[in-house]
């Protein structure tokens, strides 16, 4: 199973770990990424490169399902506005062994954070903005899984 | 969105075309000119700079990503 879904709406975390769960395999991993509130921050504006996207987090999902033995990967991503507490990110992995399905997990979202085309714009109390900076420890941490 | 003609040379990469837009100045310059700031696309394909143009039909530049 591979699902890769960019899209605006809300996703339900229960339902896609149900649906990893039913493949059998035993071992689920999954990560969530939500909206960090705090300093005055409104909300997240998420812009992508829409025509790229889908392929490139398809081919994200098909290197680890490579690299790893997996029965299914789910990931989900967000675009638009989004207010602290909202989800922005879904990553499922389902595997056979655990540290197959774990290791793809924090693979997926490392590379997901590092290559997939999604900018961040922060919205303050007030009106300011600011686009988010990407971090240098981000770009080490994916290109760690090269080794 | 504007329409620029510019020469498609053999061998010109995605950094070679950086430069040629890049010194064009205004707000070319201001988006374009620190390259280590840039991250590029041929093809909607992740590529790094020195990557060669070739018959591609789309190259896109962008900031590092930020998303997850």
């Amino acid at each position: 199973m591979k699902r890769v879904a960019i899209q605006a709406e809300d996703f339900d975390v229960g339902g896609e770990l149900a649906a990893l769960e039913a493949l059998g395999g035993g071992g689920v991993a999954s990560f969530t990424g939500v909206v960090r509130g705090g300093d005055g921050l409104v909300a997240l504006e998420l812009e992508q490169y829409p025509a790229m996207t889908q392929a490139q987090v398809g081919r994200i999902v098909d290197e680890a399902m490579g690299r790893w033995p997996l029965l299914g990967v789910s990931v989900i991503h967000r675009f638009g506005r989004l207010e602290p507490g909202a989800r922005i990110v879904f990553v499922g992995t389902a595997s056979r062994h655990r540290t197959a399905a774990l290791e793809s997990c924090a693979f997926l979202i490392d590379w997901m954070k590092s290559d997939a085309p999604f900018w961040k714009k922060e919205h303050f109390a007030g009106g300011a903005t600011q686009w988010v900076a990407a971090r240098d420890e981000d770009a080490v941490k994916a290109q760690g899984w090269d080794s | 969105m504007r329409s620029r003609s510019i020469g498609r040379g053999p061998g010109m990469t995605v950094a070679d075309l950086v430069t040629i837009l890049a010194a064009r100045g205004g707000g070319y310059a201001e988006a374009l000119g620190d390259p280590a700031q840039l991250r590029a696309a041929v093809d909607q394909r992740s590529v790094p700079m020195d990557t060669m143009i070739g018959e591609a039909k789309e190259v896109a530049l962008f900031p590092p990503v930020t998303g997850g």
